[in-house]
């Protein structure tokens, strides 16, 4: 990639995206509101019983505490990843708006980066809003919770990047069912967030390491709520660099998807 | 006799797509304030050569520039000064009207107040002021090309390149759009057109090229090639007569034989015409001008395509 292929440019498509979004603001606005409303109701209220307290981190904690950093770092998750798979796919494939983009000055690459950057945009927006629910109920330590803001525009990143690098591979728009169900799926079950990896076998707390979420949900209990069970710098590297891997494997896939 | 550097110059262009060669070491130039036509029939080559002159498409080998610069290295110069209106419905039905060209010239980073400006003269020239807040979902075949047309202009481009801009339209829309191109034309700018109606071309163009298989088969004036390949008057004989057939090939008469008609390419009305008139014809015969249709369909023949 030349340097010459990514400049400021993007940002007007970036406002496009958001142009787009604020139009139905108040649609996209009650999804990160209410959601994390049931699943506080349906595990804080309705499971919590049944398990009591966990163990997290040397802490005793309530389960409704353990889940809510969570609830955060999920929804990071899948607001990027379906914004540059779904969202992305029917702007690419069907309204043919990057065709149209690409008669202009713009690069392919401020195209697609724009798209990634707008899905990370959307795990932040999602996230303060989450962020204020669970702040509601005293989940979240100020100012330090704060911080969960840019956490999200980096976990965005990463999952922005993967999902767009799905969608420059992906033949049909069902075929995303693949990724979500054989990747995002497994993720959002098995990375610390609705019980401790440390529930799970050795092999399988291995496993979770590799989990890009599993290093998004420590820093957000460590952001919202102070402790952590691993180490702040490992999951900070470890999402920077897989942000930075999926961003050039989604200009690569898309280039090679895009430009006949 | 120009003495400036045309506004494209394609030289030894060659695309090619794995094993498949889509355009064959094409070379043309566009003048500046031309209207320059490129016919061709499907699968000819002609998308593959307009996606070269915007710079989405790689060359293969060969080279293309653009009001003299080259179009590998600066595409993004060439693509702020050149507008794209392409085959495909590309307009954004995620905005209104008056969006899809405000944002659209966010891409060019225009000025907001400019855009703006640039907006409102555009909805007005193209007849779309009254719909400037609707979706595009809304607009007729029409008014979405019009839109497309107006997009294309945003940047206030001197060149501009047209991908069959009148398909699907009805044929008030196709003159209407007609309009619009010969009074951009009349303002001095380049127009490049790709287009399967060649009354549309031959109305429009100063000069085409047409091509198949991926090379030029001819270039020239419209009247030109019209008289060259032919000629001034066509004569269409329905279910002729062994005489007559045997009357052209005797004579040498250039001519076309159809599974029931017999299409005879002439110059000279009067004294061939009025023998086949006389002799062959008894009641239905179809004397009319020749046409670039004629031409086209004589050069790239009459198969199907695809």
């Amino acid at each position: 990639m030349k340097k010459s292929h990514l400049t400021f440019l993007f940002l007007p498509v970036w406002k496009r995206n958001l142009i787009v979004y604020r139009r139905i603001w108040k649609v996209n606005f009650m999804v990160p509101l209410l959601e994390p409303l049931f699943y506080l109701a349906a595990f804080g209220i309705g499971l919590s019983g049944l398990i009591g307290d966990v163990v997290y981190a040397g802490d005793q904690l309530s389960y409704i505490r353990f889940i809510a950093p969570a609830l955060l770092a999920t929804a990071i998750m899948f607001n990027a990843f379906f914004e540059t798979t779904y969202a992305s796919f029917v702007r690419m494939y069907y309204q043919k708006t990057f065709d149209a983009m690409l008669a202009t000055p713009l690069s392919l690459e401020e195209v697609i980066t724009a798209e990634i950057v707008w899905g990370a945009t959307k795990s932040m927006l999602a996230s303060t809003i989450i962020l204020g629910v669970i702040s509601a109920f005293g989940f979240a330590v100020y100012p330090w919770a704060l911080l969960v803001i840019p956490l999200a525009f980096l976990g965005g990143m990463v999952f922005g990047s993967a999902g767009m690098f799905f969608t420059g591979i992906t033949p049909s728009i069902d075929m995303f069912n693949l990724p979500f169900f054989l990747l995002v799926t497994p993720l959002f079950l098995f990375s610390g967030t609705f019980f401790p990896v440390s529930s799970l076998p050795e092999w399988g707390q291995y496993l979770a390491q590799l989990s890009p979420l599993y290093h998004l949900v420590e820093l957000t209990r460590l952001a919202t709520m102070g402790s952590m069970e691993s180490s702040l710098l490992v999951s900070l590297s470890y999402l920077t660099l897989l942000a930075v891997i999926f961003y050039f494997l989604s200009i690569r896939s898309m280039r090679k998807r895009l430009i006949k | 006799m120009r003495s400036e550097k045309p506004v494209i110059e394609a030289t030894g262009l060659d695309k090619r797509f794995g094993r498949f060669t889509a355009v064959d070491n094409l070379s043309f130039k566009v003048e500046e304030g031309e209207f320059f036509g490129l016919l061709g029939p499907n699968g000819a080559g002609k998308t593959s050569v307009i996606r070269m002159m915007y710079g989405f498409s790689p060359l293969s080998s060969g080279s293309m520039k653009v009001f003299g610069l080259d179009i590998e290295t600066e595409w993004r110069e060439i693509r702020s000064r050149m507008g794209v209106c392409q085959q495909e419905n590309t307009l954004d039905p995620d905005l209104s009207v008056e969006q899809n060209l405000l944002i659209f010239a966010g891409y060019y980073r225009i000025p907001g107040k400019k855009a703006a400006e640039r907006t409102r003269e555009l909805l007005h020239f193209f007849a779309l002021t009254h719909k400037k807040n609707a979706q595009v979902s809304q607009l007729s075949g029409g008014m979405a090309r019009r839109l497309m047309l107006a997009r294309a202009l945003i940047n206030e481009p001197t060149l501009i390149i047209l991908d069959e801009p009148t398909t699907g339209l009805d044929p008030q829309s196709r003159h209407q759009v007609w309009d619009k191109l010969k009074d951009l034309q009349s303002r001095g700018l380049t127009l490049v057109l790709t287009t399967h109606y060649m009354e549309e071309a031959a109305n429009l163009c100063h000069r085409i090229v047409i091509m198949d298989h991926g090379r030029i088969l001819v270039q020239g004036s419209p009247d030109g090639l019209i008289r060259e390949f032919a000629g001034t008057s066509v004569i269409e004989v329905e279910s002729p007569g062994e005489e007559l057939q045997s009357f052209v090939e005797q004579k040498q008469i250039s001519h076309e034989k159809l599974a029931d008609r017999l299409i005879i390419y002439t110059d000279d009305l009067n004294g061939l015409g009025r023998i086949i008139r006389q002799k062959f014809c008894p009641d239905k015969c179809l004397f009319r001008s020749g046409s670039l249709e004629d031409v086209f369909l004589r050069l790239t023949g009459r198969e199907l395509r695809e």
